[in-house]
């Protein structure tokens, strides 16, 4: 019952696969398996963090305002998160750039805000961040994983080669926003075939 | 002062906010399936962003960097664009009643639009004047209203397409999506 809850944001309700939500950072920055682990990291923090304060406050939030109190709790966990990542690895802060104070306007987090964690009690609700989050993490890298094979025929994390270069003529329009919108197409419409032919049996 | 011509075909072509910068994906494939919904959507976010652009570069330059408080901007910014969202939508509702039954439903979508907020910080992140920030959040806006009608058209012509049923609705808009950005990408190619 409560392991539902966490198991249900990683595959029956994936949000990037079946949810469709937040797809801007997810193309944006999936160009490299260690800023989509990056990005993945940081959306755990904020999302885990406005699901267990929102959950806190719920009762006290009055129901005509309580998007802009969801949006100020946010905004405040992205802040957090945009000074220590500027302090702590500033290298990762130059790469994602633009996209992660854009986490703020992400739709999965406020969805989440408005749909469980307004509702639901405080650790169901922290389940439910850890979960759709990972969930997000697991898409995030898959496509990162995908589109960093396909462009320089290796994987490489942090300077540490996982996968060593298996081809020597790589397609540089992987990297390149063609890439994004077609890996992520193509792993749609695999998920799809997938699903049909379950049904058909 | 910076060349106004090069930042307008800089935000309408070179980095198109949807196909090169990946901003607001949600509307790009939420409202293109019909043209007409995709005008509608196209001509709030044009409003929005340019009205968004205008208001948050003073709000930056004098009352953030004046306190040095130039951190709280993430909050800043989301407040005031949800406010002026929610203002927008009420004038119109009053005042142009027309209007509002063109636009009425888009307009509370595109508070959470990342379009909106992107213009707005990367107005600051390129250090554009007043001037040029609202040229650019218009441009942007014509960028992405641009991106929104090609597809639309794309994706009407789609319906009667004999599609393979695994790639039916959002997998081929996807493909259709990559094709697009890769006409998209010829444009990067622009000396300005």
């Amino acid at each position: 019952m409560k392991l539902d809850e966490l198991t249900k944001g990683v595959f029956k309700q994936n949000p990037i696969f079946y949810l469709m939500l937040g797809l801007c950072p997810v193309l944006a920055v999936s160009t490299r398996v260690d800023n989509a682990l990056g990005m993945g990291l940081c959306v755990f923090f904020v999302l885990v963090g406005s699901n267990v304060i929102i959950s806190i406050f719920k009762h006290r939030i009055p129901s005509q305002v309580r998007i802009p109190c969801f949006i100020v709790v946010i905004a405040s966990f992205v802040t957090i998160v945009d000074l220590l990542m500027h302090g702590y690895a500033p290298e990762l802060h130059e790469r994602l750039g633009i996209y992660l104070p854009l986490i703020v306007v992400n739709c999965i987090i406020l969805g989440r805000a408005e749909a469980f964690a307004s509702r639901k009690s405080v650790f169901h609700s922290f389940l439910d961040g850890v979960g759709m989050s990972i969930g997000f993490m697991l898409g995030i890298v898959g496509i990162a994983i995908c589109r960093e094979a396909l462009s320089t025929g290796k994987i490489a994390i942090f300077d540490c080669t996982i996968v060593p270069t298996f081809t020597q003529s790589p397609s540089v329009m992987m990297t390149l926003p063609p890439g994004a919108f077609l890996t992520i197409g193509i792993i749609m419409a695999l998920i799809n075939y997938k699903n049909i032919r379950k049904e058909g049996r | 002062m910076e060349n106004l011509l090069v930042i307008a075909v800089g935000a309408i072509f070179v980095n198109n906010f949807v196909l090169s910068r990946f901003l607001g994906l949600c509307p790009f494939f939420g409202v293109s399936r019909k043209t007409s919904g995709a005008i509608g959507m196209g001509l709030a976010v044009i409003i929005v962003m340019t009205c968004a652009s205008a208001i948050t570069w003073p709000i930056y330059t004098y009352l953030l960097s004046t306190f040095n408080i130039e951190f709280m901007e993430i909050v800043t910014f989301i407040l005031v664009i949800a406010t002026f969202v929610q203002l927008v939508e009420m004038v119109i509702r009053k005042y142009q009643p027309d209007l509002y039954g063109v636009l009425g439903i888009y307009l509370p979508l595109i508070t959470t639009n990342c379009a909106v907020m992107g213009v707005a910080l990367l107005n600051v992140e390129e250090g554009y004047s007043f001037i040029g920030s609202v040229v650019d959040g218009f441009s942007a806006g014509i960028g992405f209203t641009l991106a929104l009608l090609l597809m639309s058209g794309i994706r009407e012509r789609l319906e009667f397409a004999n599609v393979p049923k695994s790639f039916q609705d959002l997998p081929i808009a996807f493909v259709s999506a990559a094709l697009l950005a890769l006409a998209f990408m010829a444009f990067s190619g622009m000396r300005l």
